[in-house]
C-alpha cells in the first residue's frame, strides 16, 4: 500500500469518526455510514466560539492549507492566504478545513476501505453533491462545538460549498466568501470534465475502477485529465508570458512527439506530479459533484429563493481573465443576493493569470479578503485588528 | 471638489436621510459618505462603485458595496427595495442621465442627487470671454478627457425632473465656499450663483 492510499484511511489529520448511527444521507437518497472526515486547524477557538473560519478547498485541494502536505513534501496550498498575520489571520482566528468526502486524503471516499469487504469503494461509492459535502462538514463544525461560523471561505469548488452552507444553513455562517465561483456549473464546464473523466476511464489501467483491488493504477488516464484541466485554469495571455513557442532544452524542432516545446514539457510535468498525489476515482467523484451543483434549481429554479431572508453578509471575488468562471457566474450570484436583500460586495480583480489567480499572489485579493474578515469579526465583536 | 464643499455636500444629504433607512449610494467612491451615513444616522448602507480600489476601500469599512456602473447594474434591482438612493457628484459622467434617475426612482422611494452647475456665473463668464470649455478648480478637466460628458444647470435639472414627472422634495444649491445660496431664491438666482445642485426627488404621488 503506497502512501497515498494510506492517507485516505490513516490520514496525517485529525480525523472526526462517524459511527453507524449517525449515517450521512446523501442527496441521492443513499446513505453513508461510517463516514470519516479529515480536518486540520490552525490558530485558537475562543471562549465565546465566535472566530472560527471555515475553509473549503477546490477540486484538487485537500486539507493541508498552511501546513507541509505529508505526500508531496510542498508547502500549504493557500499559505499565501492563511497564517500567522494573514489576511486569514490564525493569531485572531480559529480556521478549520477538511477534506471534503469523496476526496483522497483521509475523509470517505472512493478511496477509503469499505469496512463491509475490507476493499476500497472505487465505483461503489455512493455518488455526491456539493452539498452532501457541506452537510458531512456542518457535523464537523457540531462536534468542534461551534454554532456559527465566523466566515467561510472558498474559491471554485470551495467557492460553490461556500454558497450550498450559505444556502443550506444560513444562521450558522455569518458571512461568506466565494471566490471565483459559480451558482452552478456550465455547460463548458460539465464539457471540460467529460473529457477528463473519459481519460481516466479509457486507460485501460483504470480496471473499471477496481485498480486498487488489482494493484494497477491508471496514471496515464489521470495525467491527461490533469493535462486537460490544467489548461483551463490559466489563460492565454498567462501561457503566452511564461512560455510562448519557447523549447524545451534544445535548439531547433527534433521532428518527433517528443515535449518540444516548454509549454509541453511543463503539462506533461503538471500531469505526473498530480497523480502521485490523487485518487483517480477520488477525480470522477468530485468533479461530479461539481456538474451536478446548480443552486438554483435546487430552490425551485430561483436562485434568489436559494438565499431567501439570510442575514449572511457576503462578498464575492471574480477575476477578469478568469474565462473557466467568468466575472458573469459572479455577477449572477450578486444579482440574486440583491433581490434577496441581502448584504453583498462584490469585486473584479484585475488579473492576467486565469482562474488560478485565487491561489496565487494576488495583493489585491488578499487585500479584499483581510478588509471582509476584518469588519465581519469587528460586527461580531471580536476584538483586535485594528491594523 | 474641495474637501470644504464635499463635506457641505455630504452634510446637506445626511440632513435629507432618516435614520434607520436602507440607502444605495451610487457611485459611492471610498464609502466616506457611506460610512457616515451607517454611523450616524444608523442606515442599512449599500453601495455601487466602478473602481476597484473604491470598492476594496468600502469592503475594508465593513460597507456592502458591489463593482459595477450606474448605467448598466441599477437595472438588475427589484422595484422599491431602497428608501433613498444617492448620486453624488456623478450624474453628468453616466452616459444616459435620464434612464439612470428613472432607474433611481424605480428601486427608490427617493432620490438624492447632486451635481456640479453647468450654469454657475463663473462658467458662463470663462465660456463668454475666452470663448472655451470652461476648466475650473472643481472641474479641471479638458473637453477631450474629462469623464464629465453630460454636464447640466440647475434649471436643466429642473426641467428633467419635471419630464420624468418626479416630485422635488427639496432642492439646494452650494457656492463655491460649500455654503447654501440661501432658501426662497428664484431658479435663475440659485442657477448663476450654485457652483452646486443637490436634488431630493420622489416619486410623484409618493409622500414621504
Amino acid at each position: 500500500m503506497n502512501q497515498r492510499h494510506h492517507e485516505a484511511d490513516e490520514p496525517h489529520s485529525l480525523v472526526l469518526r462517524l459511527g453507524a448511527d449517525a449515517p450521512l444521507v446523501l442527496e441521492s437518497g443513499a446513505s453513508l455510514a461510517p463516514v470519516q472526515i479529515a480536518y486540520q486547524t490552525y490558530g485558537t477557538l475562543n471562549a465565546d466560539r465566535t472566530n472560527a473560519i471555515l475553509i473549503c478547498h477546490a477540486l484538487t485541494g485537500d486539507q493541508h492549507v498552511a501546513n507541509v502536505h505529508p505526500v508531496t513534501g510542498k508547502a500549504g496550498w493557500w499559505i499565501s492566504m492563511v497564517g500567522p498575520g494573514k489576511p486569514i489571520d490564525t493569531d485572531r482566528f480559529f480556521v478549520i478545513c477538511s477534506n471534503v468526502i469523496g476526496g483522497c486524503m483521509g475523509s470517505s471516499g472512493p478511496a477509503s476501505t469499505n469496512p463491509e469487504t475490507g476493499e476500497a469503494f472505487a465505483t461503489g461509492f455512493p455518488v455526491l453533491t456539493i452539498s452532501d459535502m457541506v452537510r458531512a462538514q456542518a457535523r464537523l463544525i457540531d462536534h468542534l462545538g461551534i454554532e456559527t461560523l465566523l466566515a467561510v471561505v472558498g474559491g471554485s469548488m470551495g467557492g460553490m460549498q461556500v454558497l450550498a452552507w450559505a444556502s443550506l444553513f444560513p444562521d450558522r455562517v455569518f458571512a461568506a466568501m466565494p471566490i471565483a465561483s459559480a451558482a452552478k456549473h456550465s455547460a463548458q464546464n460539465i464539457a471540460f470534465h467529460e473529457v477528463g473523466r473519459q481519460a481516466v476511464m479509457a486507460d485501460p489501467e483504470w480496471r473499471r475502477g477496481r485498480y486498487q483491488q488489482e494493484g494497477a493504477r491508471p496514471v496515464k488516464g489521470l495525467a491527461v485529465a490533469r493535462m486537460a484541466a490544467h489548461i483551463t485554469y490559466l489563460s492565454e495571455p498567462a501561457l503566452q508570458r511564461k512560455f510562448g513557442r519557447k523549447l524545451q532544452d534544445r535548439e531547433a524542432p527534433t521532428f518527433s512527439f517528443d515535449a518540444d516545446f516548454q509549454v509541453e514539457s511543463y503539462l506533461r510535468h503538471q500531469g505526473i506530479s498530480f497523480v502521485e498525489r490523487f485518487d483517480a476515482n477520488s477525480y470522477l467523484y468530485l468533479t461530479r459533484a461539481m456538474d451536478y451543483f446548480d443552486l438554483a434549481a435546487d430552490n425551485g429554479g430561483s436562485l434568489g429563493a436559494a438565499f431567501r431572508n439570510t442575514r449572511t453578509r457576503f462578498c464575492l471575488v471574480s477575476f477578469t481573465s478568469d474565462w473557466l468562471f467568468p466575472t458573469a457566474d459572479s455577477r449572477q450570484i450578486v444579482h440574486a443576493l440583491n433581490a434577496a436583500g441581502a448584504s453583498v460586495s462584490f469585486v473584479e480583480i484585475e488579473s492576467d493569470k486565469g482562474h488560478d489567480a485565487f491561489l496565487l499572489e494576488e495583493p489585491n485579493l488578499f487585500a479584499t479578503t483581510r478588509g471582509f474578515l476584518n469588519a465581519a469579526a469587528s460586527a461580531r465583536g471580536i476584538p483586535g485588528g485594528a491594523a | 471638489m474641495s474637501s470644504e464643499a464635499l463635506r457641505s455636500d455630504y452634510r446637506l444629504v445626511s440632513e435629507m436621510v432618516r435614520p434607520g433607512t436602507r440607502v444605495l449610494d451610487v457611485g459611492c467612491g471610498d464609502g466616506e459618505l457611506l460610512a457616515f451615513l451607517a454611523r450616524h444616522k444608523q442606515v442599512d448602507a449599500r453601495g455601487i462603485e466602478i473602481s476597484r480600489e473604491g470598492v476594496a476601500a468600502c469592503v475594508a469599512k465593513g460597507l456592502a458595496v458591489i463593482q459595477g456602473d450606474a448605467d448598466t447594474d441599477l437595472a438588475d434591482y427589484p422595484d422599491d427595495c431602497f428608501d433613498y438612493v444617492i448620486l453624488s457628484q456623478t450624474i453628468q459622467a453616466t452616459r444616459n442621465p435620464k434612464i439612470v434617475l428613472e432607474q433611481m426612482l424605480r428601486i427608490g422611494r427617493n432620490a438624492i442627487v447632486s451635481f456640479p452647475n453647468f450654469g454657475h456665473w463663473r462658467i458662463r463668464t470663462h465660456l463668454m470671454f475666452n470663448g472655451r470649455m470652461p476648466v475650473t478648480e472643481n472641474l479641471p478637466d479638458s473637453w477631450y478627457n474629462t469623464p464629465n460628458i453630460h454636464f447640466c444647470t440647475i434649471r436643466d435639472f429642473v426641467a428633467l425632473a419635471d419630464e420624468l414627472q418626479a416630485r422635488i422634495v427639496r432642492a439646494d444649491a452650494l457656492d463655491a465656499a460649500g455654503k447654501p445660496v440661501g432658501v426662497k431664491m428664484p431658479w435663475w438666482f440659485w442657477n448663476m450663483m450654485g457652483e452646486q445642485g443637490i436634488f431630493w426627488l420622489a416619486r410623484q404621488g409618493d409622500r414621504t
